[in-house]
């Protein structure tokens, strides 16, 4: 790749962790909507960053631009250390196979097989022969507690076990960051459970960096090791556990405590936000 | 009705139309550019190490087009025997019904075979490929490919298109063959002219360039079919209800526009 990262500042602070996504002054917009209003964050190695805030804050959007599935209207984003303006199309194909995504609801294909839908990147993207895919697959299933799933269909698993496969496939590449948007939605409290403990253990076994999109309290303060609090489109706080929970901010203590926000903001804009469709039905893939 | 509220009247329904003409430019430039999109992969994906996968377009083959042959064959005896009876009864009226292996043998090769298959496979397999991509587009699959740094065109379309440029004229021969063989029962049981006196008639009649011009329709029909299928499928909002009209819209599109082009083919090839 082109930009390549900064190897003498690393040198230079080796005791500081290394950023591996730097987000700068991030401005985004869906049609005439303003959604993120320069946003600035960066997300450390080896750390999980949880990112909360209230329906149409603007954190799936936020998520989706750290996925770099989103055009952004202005602003700087770097992933392990490259300017994703600065890359050509087969550098940020490259640049993606380092970033693992399990999505809401799992997105597997349901045409295929469990084993099939974690072995596709690296059909897709390597030359390894059959078996030996198929071995790997295996383990990441193994390590997501669905060893022996892999002939069944999505149709098959209930909904933590698909979001459990979906993080099989996510981590089949070995990428350093991972993108889990809302890990415990619809899930029971033991599932959801099993999953933060699962998304520990991802961290401390692999070393990725972890990115989740969340509301569930509960599940953020057991994973997170730093929140970024959205509000409205712009960062409320980003802190550890200890310092969220001890803000004196009314909005941060609002969403913490599950007050909700009364009289505050135009109605119509907050139905726009909250059912907005995203792209408007663009015909486009 | 005063002329303020005519005139407001007028101005809405030109909005509408203007509405609704800048949307039909706007898909017709989204096709175009898929289409071009999907030939990009097709030839070039290899050297963008994402080479089209042979065993996608199989399976699409074998669901476009081994899967429909049944109804084919089925609608093609059918729609060509009632031909035939047509025909027998309106050329009876001037004495000229051993004539009918001539026009049977033109609209079955040049028109109906080639429509009636492109109708049936729209119907059949545009519906669902525009339900299997509006279904994908609202389960996040086609993000999920996107951050797998696999392309959703490479990988969703170009196989379907493959196939139904390979399968629609296939399907259109068989449909050819199918069609003129049960004309020909209709004719010996009904005129008494035997299959061997058929197939000499038709031999002398039908050109091979007649047969080409139907299924050169084909593939234009297949790529449409293809085209609209994907591109309903991709604007799909709404969950099932969206997925459920873009299905809908997919097959009435690709009718209307398969229809629209036999028309326009036999305009053009009959005045040159």
């Amino acid at each position: 790749m082109k930009t390549k990262p900064n190897d003498k500042t690393t040198d230079r602070n080796i005791s500081r962790p290394k950023k591996v996504i730097e987000v700068k002054d991030l401005v985004t917009h869906y049609g005439d909507r303003l959604i993120l209003q320069g946003v600035t964050m960066n997300v450390l190695e080896n750390e999980i960053m949880v990112i909360m805030g209230g329906s149409g804050s603007g954190k799936s959007t936020l998520l989706r631009h750290l996925m770099a599935l989103e055009t952004k209207t202005s602003g700087t984003m770097k992933i392990l250390g490259h300017d994703i303006d600065q890359l050509n199309r087969m550098e940020f194909q490259e640049l993606r196979q380092q970033i693992g995504v399990a999505f809401q609801g799992g997105a597997l294909f349901s045409s295929m097989t469990i084993g099939e839908n974690v072995m596709l990147p690296l059909y897709e993207h390597t030359n390894l022969d059959y078996n030996t895919m198929e071995i790997m697959s295996r383990m990441k299933l193994e390590i997501v507690e669905l060893g022996g799933f892999e002939k069944l269909m999505p149709s098959e698993l209930s909904g933590g076990m698909i979001k459990r496969a979906a993080f099989a496939r996510a981590i089949v590449m070995d990428p350093r960051i991972l993108c889990c948007d809302e890990p415990s939605a619809g899930l029971d409290p033991v599932a959801a459970s099993a999953l933060d403990d699962l998304i520990l253990n991802m961290r401390d076994a692999m070393g990725m960096s972890i990115i989740v999109v969340t509301h569930e309290l509960e599940s953020t303060f057991k994973i997170a090791d730093r929140i970024t609090i959205l509000d409205r489109g712009k960062i409320l706080m980003v802190g550890t556990v200890d310092e969220v929970k001890a803000s004196k901010n009314e909005r941060v203590q609002a969403l913490l405590n599950r007050v909700p926000e009364v009289g505050e903001l135009d109605p119509d804009e907050y139905l726009d936000r909250l059912v907005g469709d995203e792209d408007s039905g663009r015909a486009h893939l | 009705m005063g002329a303020g509220d005519i005139q407001k009247i007028g101005e809405q329904i030109s909005e509408r139309v203007g509405r609704y003409a800048v949307a039909f430019v706007e898909e017709i430039g989204n096709g175009g550019i898929l289409l071009l999109e999907s030939i990009y992969w097709l030839f070039l994906g290899r050297r963008e190490k994402q080479p089209v996968r042979l065993n996608a377009v199989v399976v699409q083959m074998m669901e476009i087009g081994i899967n429909a042959i049944p109804i084919i064959a089925v609608l093609a005896a059918t729609i060509s025997v009632t031909l035939t009876i047509q025909g027998i009864y309106t050329l009876r009226v001037f004495g000229a019904e051993d004539q009918v292996t001539f026009g049977i043998g033109f609209s079955v090769v040049r028109e109906f075979a080639p429509l009636i298959t492109g109708i049936l496979v729209a119907g059949r397999s545009g519906s669902a490929l525009a339900a299997r991509i509006g279904i994908m587009k609202i389960n996040q699959e086609i993000d999920a490919l996107k951050v797998m740094g696999i392309n959703p065109t490479r990988f969703l379309v170009v196989p379907p298109l493959i196939a139904m440029f390979i399968m629609l004229p296939l399907l259109t021969f068989m449909a050819d063959l199918v069609g003129l063989f049960f004309a020909g029962l209709y004719i010996n049981v009904e005129l008494g002219i035997s299959m061997a006196a058929y197939a000499h008639q038709l031999i002398e009649y039908i050109e091979v360039n007649d047969v080409f011009f139907g299924l050169l329709k084909s593939v234009i029909f297949a790529i449409e079919i293809t085209i609209i299928a994907v591109i309903n499928g991709a604007s799909v909002v709404g969950g099932a209800e969206g997925v459920g009209k873009a299905t809908t819209r997919a097959v009435v599109q690709s009718i209307s526009a398969i229809v629209l082009t036999a028309m326009l083919v036999v305009l053009i090839s009959t005045r040159t």
